[in-house]
């Protein structure tokens, strides 16, 4: 039987990926620790992102408020908007716009910056230097997007709920403490915590496909475009791919 | 064997033997062979794509050669583990063909990296002295605090040079240290060069297709041609060869 080349190429690439991944905790967990680079990519990876996340979260939750109103209305539960809104932000729009625009902006500039540094032999010029390219560029720029995409969903999800309460206020009246009142009552635990786990894979694989794109570009600059290009796009998929994983294991178990 | 009864500063710094590579079926180095004398500066010379940058990337272990033996000051490459690499490559200064400048760092964190191995302990004096000389070497110490997008071509080439040089390495390996610079910066650097091998009492691997530069650096010259040692000789024996494959490069 003939195994078609697109299909050996994607299972070379995931094969690939899987052993880079592999290779980040086998080298990342033994010291030296790049500590002060992995706090420079943890400010740089956070700040460059904040102003997208947030303006798209205010917008979100805005938006998603004045339109679910009208059906809320209908029903006669109109009083229940700050719960629907909020419960939906924190499990699902949050998280997913959040690492999608992560993947964007973050993956996408960890596959050009590896990328331009391979081809230019950078990479290779920290080996011949005596540090090794792998834990100060690698591990740093994984560990970084995978401890701040968490960080920036709970940022959006707070201001996305700001957005939805002046939504509110754009229709009717609303106190501050009624709203967040009407959300709390009905907030728990399971509607908080599998979701906030589920960052954490999200910016570990936005930050490994970008990673591994730029580490292992071909050589010439059109490499680097390609490994850019190729970052947002795996690491959106990768995504989608674990939100399906996590919704089906929260449902196993009981949480959902 | 006979090696050992020769005085130490006799010993080649670099023997290569029968050092052969091949990248899938192309292959690159077929059997090489090559010395380094003490102090010795030594061009190769070749086509482009004959694998002169893949000779010394396998000097330095960036590389691993399919077959052969690479000693250099004495232990062979092919058998070190990462920290013998890496001890080796503190005393085996590489200069990149492309420079390779760290671009987001600024001159003095490029100068500084190297020094960032852990056995090196240094206080931030004594690293500023050593960034300073290194920088004086090259004539640009008033570049220390830009980046290296702000330099011109040349001038990141001496970057990347001082960068070289900073721990005073008893080898350096030039990859093309002066091509696509103008005859005049080309000049300098060349200078550099032989002023740098006899302050410090180096020995060099210089690849170049700079003909002016061959002839100002060079005390012996390699030919590699078809993946091996083709021919080697001082530049006046071979610029008055009439072997067709050595002529066109003196012409
Ligand atoms: N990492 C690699 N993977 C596959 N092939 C390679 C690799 N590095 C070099 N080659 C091949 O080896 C050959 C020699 O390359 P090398 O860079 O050593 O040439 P060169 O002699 O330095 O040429 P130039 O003067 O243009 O720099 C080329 O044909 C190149 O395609
Ligand atoms: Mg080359």
């Amino acid at each position: 039987m003939k195994i078609p080349k697109q299909t050996l190429a994607f299972l070379q690439e995931s094969g690939g990926l899987a052993r880079f991944a592999g290779r980040v905790f086998t080298e990342g967990l033994h010291p030296p620790f790049e500590l002060s680079e992995f706090l420079r990519q943890c400010y740089l990876i956070g700040n460059k992102s904040l102003p997208l996340v947030g303006t798209t979260a205010f917008i979100m939750g805005l938006v998603l408020t004045i339109q679910l109103r009208p059906a809320l209305l209908s029903y006669g539960v109109e009083s229940e908007l700050p719960y629907i809104v909020a419960d939906a932000i924190i499990r699902e729009i949050g998280p997913v716009i959040t690492g999608l625009i992560f993947a964007g902006k973050i993956g996408s500039g960890i596959g050009a910056e590896l990328g331009s540094m391979n081809v230019t032999e950078q990479i290779d010029a920290m080996e011949v230097s005596g540090t090794n390219p792998f834990r100060y560029l690698v591990v740093t720029r994984v560990l970084a997007a995978t401890l701040m995409l968490p960080l920036l969903v709970l940022l959006s999800d707070a201001i996305a709920i700001t957005g939805s309460f002046i939504g509110i206020n754009i229709k009717g009246v609303m106190s501050f403490g009624l709203f967040t009142d009407e959300i709390f009552q009905f907030l728990d635990f399971t509607d908080v915590f599998p979701p906030l786990i589920k960052t954490f894979f999200f910016g570990f694989s936005v930050g490994i496909v970008g990673c591994y794109k730029g580490y292992t570009s071909s050589r010439g600059t059109e490499g680097v475009g390609r490994s850019a290009n190729a970052s947002v796009v795996i690491a959106s998929m990768m995504i989608f791919l674990i939100d399906l994983i996590a919704v089906q294991i929260t449902d196993l178990l009981g949480f959902n | 064997m006979t090696d050992m009864n020769i005085r130490n500063d006799e010993a080649p710094v670099i023997r290569i033997r029968d050092l052969s590579i091949a990248f899938g079926t192309h292959v690159v180095l077929d059997g090489f062979d090559m010395t380094l004398a003490k102090g010795e500066d030594l061009v190769v010379l070749g086509k482009s794509g004959s694998g002169k940058s893949v000779l010394i990337k396998c000097i330095i272990g960036l590389l691993s050669p399919d077959r052969g033996s690479i000693r250099v000051l004495e232990d062979e490459v092919t058998e070190m583990d990462h920290p013998a690499l890496d001890r080796m490559r503190s005393r085996v200064g590489f200069l990149f063909q492309s420079n390779a400048l760290y671009d987001s760092m600024t001159v003095r964190e490029n100068l500084e990296f190297p020094l960032r191995r852990h056995w090196i302990t240094l206080s931030q004096g004594e690293v500023d002295d050593m960034v300073m000389e290194a920088l004086t070497n090259v004539g640009l110490a008033e570049t220390v605090d830009l980046m290296p997008s702000e330099l011109s071509g040349g001038m990141r080439k001496r970057i990347a040079l001082a960068r070289t040089l900073i721990l005073k390495p008893e080898i350096i390996l030039y990859d093309e240290p002066t091509t696509g610079l103008d005859p005049i910066t080309s000049r300098g650097i060349s200078d550099l060069m032989v002023e740098i091998a006899d302050k410090y009492k180096t020995s060099s691997v210089i690849i170049s297709h700079d003909m002016r530069c061959v002839e100002r650096t060079s005390e012996r010259i390699i030919m590699l041609i078809d993946g091996k040692c083709y021919r080697t000789g001082t530049y006046a024996e071979m610029s008055r060869s009439d072997d067709p494959a050595i002529m066109p490069f003196f012409q």
